[in-house]
């Protein structure tokens, strides 16, 4: 079973006073989580990950398309006594202090008064805000309402978690805090669904990434395949300056260090050059297949179309 | 179910009390009872009359700004901070949202309302020394202005559930100050022809009716009031505010939180 599973989810906002006109926010999203697996959903600002998550939370409804989370209707309250959500760049009651509003949450989740206060104890001790209980949250900085935001998410012991944009706007060392925290939520075996536009805390984190633009679902895969399918160059060096003049127009890139050449090749050419390296005798040290980036991988998705327009 | 409503409506109670909303009563309690000895000296023979007239007035005013002013917010406020995505995420139904936030209010009203009469009563007794049966019924016309705050509630929620925090506000005023001469609408649309005659009657009797829900001028002079009014005016006030809170809550259900 799934934890998450998009069919054909498009959202169509009306947008004007008079004049009614239609702006895509989604179209047609068909997407599969598997349970246990931490997920980025990848794109530019506006490309659709806030409408993908507001559908998926019941915030929004959709123009055409469903989705089932835990194998049950996505607005089944079932399923929202075990998701927890992060909103971007979330606001809370500042009147509150984070203990309040943690018991509020718990409360409306449905976590039995038994044990509860305990529990947020505890969960205010995990996310670093154990001394600042008691302190109402108009007195946070950002990081800190970050903070409290994951604590909120999970003061129920979701088994999924949707995340967005849950390190925009925080310094490194926020970042960096935030990153702990939902590396210990994927080492609980949480589903944790998580938008973002920061590549490197993708790469850091996630199974599996999903990358969007402009309301298009345009590729899905395991981080690793999805570097692979950019990084189609191969890192050859050798010794032997005097070889390079026959090569050079085989060559992407190369560098002379003394009598060391290192060079990179696009696979196609790769037999080619390794044939005339033979024939000027130059002394092999070294072929590395190189893995593109994942940023090379967003840029081909979020560009591609463009492209082909012009 | 009930668990949640509790929670929402505590919260509204908290965030009022946090606002310092209820700061207000404390002023006016204060006010009114310093001010009793005065009332003895400036008005002499009618000083319960002007006492009633303003203690019971005040409580009336003062409720009604803090229904349409906490009012116009409690929907809107929280969709604009986005408070309200960490709460629908959760198994809270739209309905249970919209309604706790009500009953929130309506505690908060009602504790206000209950402390100003409290203050009104003291500034009385400083007044005439003692209390006696005709000031027990003054509690009726305090009751009466609860109903009334019910469904000027209900009203700015409704306004709140799609329009702008300012447009709500002016369109709850609006529709309070029509209300409070509910009666005379009534008569003039009983004095129309045609076309105007059904407009105006069918305005009336959509338009709450605050007329009957005033009855000042009735206790200050020991008039009683009956109970069939109190029924009428009971049952009015909840069917009203019922009607008022269902469509609020029929408008938030089908609407998309941007």
């Amino acid at each position: 079973m799934h934890a998450i599973e998009i069919q054909g989810l498009s959202k169509d906002y009306r947008v004007g006073f008079f004049k009614k006109q239609s702006r895509l926010g989604l179209k047609g999203l068909t997407l599969a989580v598997e349970a246990g697996e931490t997920f980025g959903f990848l794109g530019p600002n506006g490309a659709g990950k806030t409408t993908t998550l507001k559908l998926l939370m019941g915030l929004i409804f959709p123009t055409a398309g469903s989705a089932k989370i835990l194998g049950k209707d996505w607005l089944d309250p079932d399923v929202k006594r075990k998701i927890g959500f992060l909103p971007e760049q979330p606001y809370f009651y500042d009147y509150l202090s984070a203990a309040e509003l943690l018991d509020y949450y718990a409360q409306l989740s449905g976590v039995a008064s038994a044990g509860r206060r305990q529990r947020i104890l505890d969960l205010l001790a995990r996310v670093g805000l154990g001394d600042v209980g008691k302190l109402h949250l108009r007195k946070f900085s950002k990081g800190m309402l970050q903070r409290v935001g994951i604590a909120q998410a999970i003061v129920h012991d979701p088994e999924v978690v949707f995340l967005d944009e849950p390190m925009s706007g925080l310094d490194p060392l926020g970042r960096h805090e935030v990153r702990e925290l939902i590396q210990g939520l994927k080492d609980e075996g949480k589903t944790i669904f998580f938008s973002t536009h920061i590549l490197s805390d993708a790469e850091a984190l996630c199974d599996r990434v999903a990358v969007i633009h402009k309301g298009e679902l345009r590729g899905v895969g395991v981080v690793n395949d999805l570097r692979s399918s950019v990084g189609d160059k191969t890192e050859v060096i050798w010794q032997g300056v005097q070889a390079l003049s026959a090569v050079s127009g085989l060559l992407t890139e190369s560098h002379v260090t003394g009598d060391t050449v290192r060079a990179t090749v696009v696979s196609a050419n790769l037999d080619s050059l390794l044939e005339k390296l033979r024939q000027q005798r130059a002394h092999l040290v070294s072929v590395t297949p190189l893995q593109g980036t994942l940023e090379e991988y967003f840029l081909s998705k979020t560009t591609e179309r463009e492209a082909v327009r012009v | 179910m009930k668990s949640r409503l509790a929670a929402i409506a505590l919260n509204t109670f908290r965030e009022a009390v946090r606002d310092r909303v209820l700061y207000n009563l404390i002023i006016f309690a204060l006010l009114l009872v310093a001010s009793a000895p005065l009332f003895s000296q400036i008005s002499i023979g009618i000083e319960r009359l002007v006492l009633v007239n303003l203690g019971l007035s005040s409580i009336s005013l003062f409720g009604v700004i803090i229904a349409i002013f906490i009012g116009i917010g409690l929907v809107s406020k929280e969709i604009e901070k986005k408070t309200l995505y960490t709460i629908l995420s959760r198994p809270v139904r739209r309905w249970e949202f919209v309604f706790g936030k009500y009953v929130g209010l309506m505690v908060t009203l009602v504790v206000n309302a209950a402390l100003m009469t409290l203050g009104f009563y003291v500034a009385l007794l400083l007044t005439e020394r003692k209390l006696t049966g005709d000031d027990g019924r003054l509690l009726v016309a305090v009751y009466f202005i609860i109903l009334e705050l019910l469904i000027v509630t209900a009203i700015t929620l409704l306004f709140s559930s799609f329009s702008t925090p300012i447009f709500s506000a002016i369109f709850a005023f609006a529709i309070f100050v029509i209300g409070t001469f509910g009666e005379d609408l009534r008569n003039f649309a009983a004095m129309g022809h045609g076309l105007t005659k059904w407009a105006t009657t069918g305005a009336a009797y959509l338009l709450p009716n605050f007329s009957s829900l005033n009855v000042i001028s009735q206790v200050v002079h020991g008039q009683p009031i009956s109970s069939s009014l109190i029924l009428f005016n009971t049952v009015y006030a909840l069917l009203y505010s019922g009607a008022a809170t269902a469509a609020a809550v029929f408008i938030f259900e089908h609407r998309d939180l941007k």
